[in-house]
């Protein structure tokens, strides 16, 4: 098993925000994660990256059979678990092209023998990044929301990991951006088979990734779990609160 | 030379030996000697430190003036690049008598006991002129080193941009590691006349054991630029610095920018002050600085709007990475006319640690993250820059990235 979610509780500035969530991911699966808004998502994708502010009260994540509870954000993400980011912070002075090398683990500025100078190049067309235009850009400065996701998901693919948390890959893109994103995922999964867990609002995405499990979240808790076949026609009919009213009276 | 001419300059200076700057802690400087020992060589160390501030001795990059404490030890004319003259100034003040109403004509030999002191013990110095309108596209470079303990360097540099030329000088200014207790109290006066634009870079690069009091006057005329470009980033005992750019000419520009890396113990009280005397003039000044270790920066800044039609603006952004380090600003904006435009902005302030999150999630570890954003932070695209010289600078940025500077404990 590649991710083992134990009874998870989550507390920021004293209070709450997840109150035992259980999942796990088998290595190649894509999982969706999908609910209301404040019900927990991105405190759960920022909790398993790591972030100090997210304090795990009780319960524990597995990742590759090894307790990362207590791991840095960096030490996860050199095991192999890699988040994009549902807003990244726009970075002066730092060049997108250096921000690829030093996610693959290169020093842009001392290259070790071996390391290809060519690789943000490489990854930058892989998201429909121009890399005569991007390169040199500074990571996030002025980006559309449809380049910053395609940013994320360079660095992330630079970062060859075992495990993607995507928080809202798809939110504040236009159609044309997210066609380039969901081609791009669905690309990068066929070749490197790499597990993917997706966080979002809209289906468009997962029409490109096909998930084999969904979780809805409510309230801090996984309300409900099921295909993405069964799940997705019913959200999109009743909405999230009335599908787990009726789901809960059953 | 015949030293009559600069008899003035003498007894004015000997009126000021003992007037205290209005900056910085007084310095004494007494103990340092100023006489030349002479022997000193273009040893390898000495190779490496010129390389370390941007100029290489072995000459492929254009005209160079080398100076090793009181001994000008190389000075590779500008016979090889057209339209410049470089020599040491009291040759030039020999060659050319009309040089001599450039001395001390940006600022006053009296103006405190360090100009007094440079005037009364002065050691040379280097002259650089460009030929009216010509476009200089090699940097002349300049490198003035102590190698040796104990010594006073003060030297006079006059630099002139004649009308309708274009010249870029990158100067370093560096101690051996091995010279103990080292005061360095450089005048320089930039001219640039009409039409004309200078680029002046200055990497410096001192002991953490150097006493620096540079002086420096700018003068622009009409339609001259003056663009300054200033990088320190290693620690250095206590320097304190305020040039001063008297925009005299219709539509004259003064451009400041400075990027330091305070460490250690350093005393860092840099400014820049612009006048914008003539009508359209306009000036900035940017400074950026990261503190860490126990070190005090100051960065003042002031500009004085006399004219209509001028524009003046003053910038200070600092990251503070240790709390035993402290960053001041005190910008001063006078305005003398109704119809000038005058604005500053200070922003200071901790690493942002979302930033520093967004890049250990990448998998870079939390010391390497922090010098890559003290990087992108001081990281310019300085203007007017050739860019092999902004990839130097970058280099010496990159230093901070890869060494453990940052990590330095608190």
């Amino acid at each position: 098993m590649l991710l083992s979610v134990q009874d998870l509780h989550v507390r920021v500035e004293g209070k709450e925000l997840l109150k035992g969530i259980n999942l796990s991911m088998e290595y190649g699966e894509i999982v969706a994660i999908m609910g209301h808004n404040a019900s927990g998502k991105t405190t759960l994708a920022l909790t398993l990256a790591g972030f100090p502010q997210y304090q795990v009260s009780e319960g524990k994540i597995l990742f590759e059979g090894e307790d990362v509870t207590s791991k840095s954000i960096d030490e996860r993400a050199r095991m192999g678990m890699a988040l994009a980011f549902q807003s990244p912070p726009a970075i002066r002075g730092i060049k997108l092209g250096h921000m690829i090398s030093l996610s693959a683990g290169m020093n842009p500025w001392q290259p070790k023998p071996g390391d290809d100078p060519d690789l943000p190049k490489k990854i930058l067309s892989k998201v429909n990044l121009e890399p005569e235009k991007y390169l040199d850009r500074e990571v996030n400065v002025g980006f559309s929301g449809g380049e910053r996701k395609r940013s994320e998901l360079a660095q992330i693919f630079a970062m060859r990991p075992k495990l993607m948390i995507l928080d809202e890959p798809d939110s504040g893109v236009d159609i044309d951006s997210l066609k380039v994103l969901g081609n791009s995922l669905q690309e990068y999964f066929r070749t490197e088979k790499c597990s993917m867990m997706i966080i979002t609002h809209h289906r468009h995405i997962l029409q490109y990734l096909k998930p084999s499990r969904m979780h809805i979240l409510s309230g801090g808790k996984i309300a409900l779990t099921g295909s993405y076949e069964e799940l997705m026609p019913k959200i999109e009919e009743l909405g999230y609160e009335r599908l787990i009213k009726e789901a809960a009276n059953e | 030379m015949s030293d009559e001419w600069r008899k003035k300059y003498r007894l004015e200076a000997l009126q000021a030996v003992t007037k205290r700057s209005a900056y910085g802690n007084d310095i004494d400087l007494s103990d340092f000697v100023t006489i030349p020992k002479g022997g000193a060589d273009l040893d390898e160390d000495v190779k490496r430190r010129s390389l370390e501030v941007g100029v290489d001795l072995e000459g492929k990059k254009g005209g160079t003036y080398f100076q090793v404490d009181h001994s000008v030890l190389l000075s590779q004319l500008a016979s090889r690049i057209k339209g410049v003259e470089m020599m040491p100034t009291d040759e030039a003040l020999n060659k050319y008598e009309w040089l001599r109403g450039y001395y001390w004509k940006a600022l006053s030999v009296s103006q405190d006991k360090y100009t007094a002191i440079a005037e009364l013990r002065q050691t040379k110095g280097y002259f650089i002129r460009s030929a009216p309108n010509e476009k200089v596209d090699q940097p002349i470079q300049a490198c003035l080193y102590i190698g040796t303990g104990g010594v006073l360097q003060a030297p006079h540099n006059i630099i002139i941009a004649e009308e309708g030329s274009e010249l870029n000088v990158i100067t370093g200014c560096t101690a051996d590691s091995r010279a103990k207790t080292v005061a360095h109290v450089g005048v320089s006066e930039f001219y640039v006349k009409k039409n004309a634009t200078l680029v002046f870079t200055m990497i410096h690069s001192w002991s953490d054991d150097a006493y620096v009091r540079p002086r420096t006057g700018v003068i622009v005329e009409e339609g001259g630029t003056f663009i300054s470009n200033y990088v320190m980033i290693k620690p250095v005992k206590d320097i304190q610095s305020y040039p001063t750019a008297h925009l005299v000419g219709n539509g004259a520009k003064a451009k400041f920018n400075s990027i330091i890396y305070a460490s250690k113990d350093s005393i860092i009280d840099l400014g820049n002050r612009i006048y914008l005397m003539a009508e359209g003039t306009s000036g900035e000044s940017i400074f950026k600085v990261v503190s860490t270790g126990t070190s005090k920066v100051y960065n003042r800044g002031q500009i004085i709007g006399q004219n209509r039609n001028t524009k003046g603006h003053l910038e200070c952004r600092g990251m503070i990475l240790c709390p035993t380090s402290s960053i001041t600003a005190i910008p001063e904006l006078v305005a003398e006319h109704s119809d000038t435009e005058l604005s500053h902005e200070a922003a200071i302030g901790r690493l942002q640690e979302e930033q520093l999150h967004y890049l250990m999630a990448r998998g870079i570890q939390p010391e390497q993250a922090i010098g890559v954003l003290v990087k992108g932070f001081l990281d310019p695209g300085l203007p007017g820059l050739p860019t092999r010289l902004q990839e130097e600078i970058r280099s010496k940025l990159a230093l901070l990235e890869r060494k453990s500077s940052p990590q330095e404990p608190c």
